[in-house]
Order: structure tokens, then sequence, then C-alpha cells
């Protein structure tokens, strides 16, 4: 996805040249076209993630259209007050860009784990959370990203995800994607676990369970609409996210539930809460955390039975 | 009177609001916005290119108080310089006012950044000023910190920022009243000027309540070119009423009506 979120952000710094890029130092190469074709509006800010998130909050203030990179820990928790006041409460048109949600840096230990962002990022008044879920979304992402009016936290994958949309989908904040129709039940998704959705879904297809997948790339605001017609048609609801069950996309949707007066069940799936302390990959992490097709399947499976 | 002497009598006026509003409002921090009425009134009735008719052109000179627990001298300030009425300080503190004990964005006209939390200032104002380059702007970036301030981290983290990138127009001034909320900061923040001058800052020191001085010393920044300035303001917390002057317990005890009474027989009998 940064690869995609890149090539979104260059296009945008082609027709806006109010559009600034700071790195925590961290992007090794991937920048080098940006920086490149626009030297006066590239900066490595160095191993200072604190200041960084500041300076973008001063450079939107100043009339720019700042998106500050680093990891998901580094660019949300290190520097989570600077985000708040000097950018969601100054109202500053910046976007905070966290890569490698979820277990993206899987090997690389569990401070680099990503699984408490998205709760964290979506608390904060005045913020806009989005979670691609695939580098065509996260292309896409970075392009609204440059027209949205105020703060916003583009939480993307790493290298090598899995695209899923083999066109452009119309991409708008706020609303989400419907990847299939579907009769049964609804898969809602979040960010970069959607691949193993889609591949739940077509398992539970060949258990004759039609499935409506969804997108649901931003996490703040939800698409209520969307959510409303999900839950009044099926009675239940599923979500998937690479996040901590405390807190994050699943947390969000039940909140949106108990307070819309809509009668209906949800079952999330996410991360447990607790810190790895043994190593692995994604797909290692993701497995002990049951996020994988065979596990959504079967446990929708037992949920649709329960319901019926 | 002379322009110097025109900025006292507006510097009188300042501290004479900051102690009514702690008065009224019942709030901390009063010694902490006397310490900075002189560095103020040169600001806004000196170096500043503002014009209160025109608070968001884009090309006047941006002040931050990173220091925002100070804002009643900010306020005062505005107030004194135009940006609003007199009575708007009234609201100061008040159920529902726009004035809090720390500002918020855009609270009043000529408010441009919400501060309270020390250490966000300097990283705010560097990419104000790193924005004013990028688009080839000509305004200038000026920042009050507490000297109490310059612990947090972040502070060192927007000095290296700003002098390797030799933002000549970003202007830091120190409010170096020796005073944290706990007792001294002298111990730990010595040799203050050596540090900015190490991160790559032109660095001068001054009396903070010599107007003369204040007024001479903004009409040269930048010091150097290609480096940022920083202004070590040395400063007496509660400048100005005598009782307040080097005594903690101004740092959070608000004033009461006989207080009041003679702070402002201080302030506003003094001729000089």
């Amino acid at each position: 996805m940064r690869n995609a979120f890149i090539r979104g952000l260059t296009a945008l710094a082609e027709r806006d040249r109010r559009v600034v890029l700071l790195t925590g130092d961290l992007g090794f190469k991937i920048f080098d076209d940006f920086a490149a074709r626009f030297p006066r509006r590239f900066f490595n800010a160095g191993v200072a993630e604190a200041n960084m998130m500041s300076v973008a909050g001063g450079l939107a203030l100043g009339g720019l259209r700042p998106f500050a990179y680093s990891i998901v820990p580094f660019a949300t928790l290190r520097c989570l007050e600077q985000i708040r006041n000097d950018i969601c409460y100054q109202e500053a048109a910046a976007t905070v860009v966290g890569v490698g949600g979820g277990y993206s840096y899987g090997p690389n230990g569990a401070t680099h784990h990503a699984l408490e962002d998205i709760a964290i990022m979506r608390c904060l008044p005045n913020m806009t959370v989005v979670c691609p879920g695939d580098p065509v979304e996260a292309e896409l992402a970075a392009l609204a990203a440059g027209t949205h009016a105020g703060p916003l936290y583009l939480r993307l994958g790493r290298a090598g995800d899995e695209v899923v949309h083999t066109s452009p989908p119309p991409f708008s904040i706020g609303r989400a994607l419907v990847l299939s129709e579907g009769s049964d039940c609804a898969l809602i998704a979040t960010g970069g676990i959607l691949p193993v959705a889609v591949a739940a879904a077509e398992q539970l297809a060949r258990e004759g369970i039609s499935c409506r997948l969804v997108s649901m790339h931003t996490v703040k605001p939800l698409d209520e609409v969307l959510l409303r017609r999900c839950a009044a048609e099926f009675g239940v609801l599923f979500t998937i996210e690479e996040h901590g069950l405390i807190g994050g996309f699943g947390s969000a949707v039940g909140e949106w539930l108990a307070a819309s007066g809509v009668r209906c069940r949800l079952r999330s799936f996410g991360t447990r809460d607790g810190f790895a302390h043994l190593c692995g990959d994604q797909k290692y992490f993701r497995q002990l955390q049951g996020l994988t097709a065979e596990h959504i399947a079967r446990q929708v499976l037992e949920a649709l039975k329960d319901c019926a | 009177m002379t322009g110097v002497d025109s900025i006292r009598a507006r510097t009188r006026a300042i501290r004479g609001r900051i102690v009514r509003m702690a008065h009224a409002g019942r709030t901390p921090h009063v010694a902490s916005a006397l310490s900075c009425a002189d560095v103020l009134a040169a600001l806004y009735f000196g170096a500043l290119r503002i014009d209160p008719s025109t608070p968001e052109d884009e090309e006047r000179d941006r002040f931050i108080l990173s220091k925002g627990h100070g804002c009643m001298a900010l306020y005062a300030t505005l107030a004194e310089r135009g940006f609003f009425p007199e009575e708007v300080l009234e609201e100061y503190a008040r159920d529902g006012g726009r004035l809090a004990e720390h500002p918020s964005p855009r609270c009043v006209p000529g408010l441009d950044a919400a501060t309270g939390s020390l250490g966000h200032g300097l990283s705010l104002g560097a990419g104000l000023a790193l924005a004013a380059k990028i688009q080839e702007q000509s305004f200038r970036v000026f920042v009050l910190l507490s000297d109490a301030e310059c612990a947090e981290g972040s502070v060192w983290e927007a000095a290296l920022f700003a002098g390797s990138r030799g933002l000549d127009n970003l202007v830091a001034i120190v409010d170096f009243n020796k005073w944290s909320a706990m007792g001294r900061t002298g111990s730990y923040l010595e040799p203050l000027a050596d540090k900015w001058k190490a991160f790559g800052w032109s660095c001068t020191e001054i009396d903070g309540h010599d107007a003369d001085a204040l007024g001479a010393t903004f009409a040269r920044v930048p010091f150097e070119p290609s480096r940022p300035a920083v202004i070590i303001a040395h400063t007496i917390k509660g400048k100005g009423v005598s009782f307040m002057e080097n005594n903690l317990e101004w740092h959070y005890r608000p004033p009461n009506d006989n207080d009041l009474k003679q702070a402002l027989e201080e302030i506003e009998g003094r001729e000089s």
C-alpha cells in the first residue's frame, strides 16, 4: 500500500502546489521520485515525530496541505498530544500517515505492531480515520485526503498487500464500498485485512452462504446509511479488522448500533488484548488471532445457525 | 510621549488589565502573565507587522504564545492593540466566554494558535515559518516560550529542526524568569544560551523588561542570515507588582479585592 499511497500523493502534488510531505526518517527510496520532483515540498523531519506533527500543524495553518509519514506507533502514539492539540484542535488540514497497520511489521516485534491506533485516532475530535483495504484504495485515499477539509489519519498496510479491486472503485471518504451485494449476511472489513474477508466470503459461498462484502475504509465517520441497511436486511453484522477489539472498528460499529435503536446482532473479529512476546510474521499473527478466512467463515456459519 | 514612552504606557495598561482579569476570573498564573507583558508590548506595538483591521492577512507576522498559561497578557495586549473591544476581556474565565485560561484557536481576532500544553509552540512556529519559505512569503513567526518549558524534549526537537534548516524567519523569545511551577529553573537549564547556539541558533540575552533593549533587539532579527534567532529575555516573575515579584504563590493565587487595589496602585500610580 505504501507505494500506491506515494503514487497517489505524487499525482496529487502534481496538481496541488500546497501538498507537502514530511517523513520521520522512514521510507528509504520510496520517496526518491517525489523528492526529485518536488524538492521544496519534501522534508525528512528526522526521528522526531512530536516535532514533525506540530510542524505539520503549522504548515497547515500557513495554508499548505502537509502529509506526515511514519510507522503507525511512531506516527500516532509517540506524538499523540501533538496530533490532538496542533492538528485536531487547530482544525488543521493535515494528514497523519501511518504505515504498517496491524501486524504488517510482525517480525519487528510488538513495538512496531499497530493494534491500538484506530481506537486512539478515532476518539480525537475533528479527526477522520481512513483505513484503505488494498493498494487501489490506498492510492485513491491519498488523492481524497488532498481535498479533505480537516485533520485525517490514513492507516496503510505495508508493501506487497494483495490487490482486491480489479478496477478503481468510486472512492469517497465516509462512503463504504460494497464489493458484492449478497443476501444472507454482511461481512464488513476495514483496512489491510480486506483480502482475508474476501477469502472468507468465498469459503462461505461454497457453504451456500451469500455474503454482502463491504470495505468500510472510513472508520470515522462510519457509513451509517450502509450499516443501517445491512442491519435491517440481515439482523446480524460481522466486522473484521487487524486491530484490537477494544475501541477499534468493531467497537465503533457497536457504539453506533447501541445508539441507533436498530435491533441487530454484532460479531467482531479483531485481536485480543495483549502484547506479542514471540516472533512471527503477519500471517503467523493473523493465524494466532483467528484472523484467517477459515476461522472467520466457521465462526460466521455458527453465528448464523444461532440466529436461525 | 516618544515611541518607547508610549510603549511603556501601553505596558502599564496591559499589566493593569492582567491583574483585573485574574481578580475577576479568580484564576492563577497572574505572575506568569506579568512576566512577559513588556515582551508582548514590544512585539505588538513595535516589531510585529500586523494590522488589527486585517487580522487574517496572509502576509501578517505570526505570534504564538507557547507558554499558553500566560494568556492574560496576550488577551490584554490584543485588546490594547485594538483587535477587539476591551469588553471582550470580561469574558475571561467566565462560563460561556471566549477567553479560556489557555487560548483556544481563533477564539478572538488576532489569536492564531491554541496553546496550553508546553513544548508545542516552537514546532508549530517552525511549521509556519517553513510554510512562509515554501510559499516565498515574507512573514515572520515569533514564539514566546517559558524557561521551565525548555525542559520539554519537543522544544529541542523543534530547535534542531529550525536550526538545521536555517529558518531565519523564526524568532523564539524565552521568558527567562528563573521559575518553574515548583521552584527555580536555573539549576537544570543553564547554560541556556549555549544550548540554543549548539542547535544552530543565533542567540542574544537582554533585560526582558527594558523597552529600549527589546525594541532594538527585535529590530535586528534575524541576527545572522540563515539562522533562526532566540532572545533570552531575563525577566522577573510577577514584574510590576512588588508583592508578586519572585513569589511563587502568585503562580497559583488569584488576587483578592485588597491585592487588586494594591497592585493597581503600584502599576497605574507609577510613572516612568
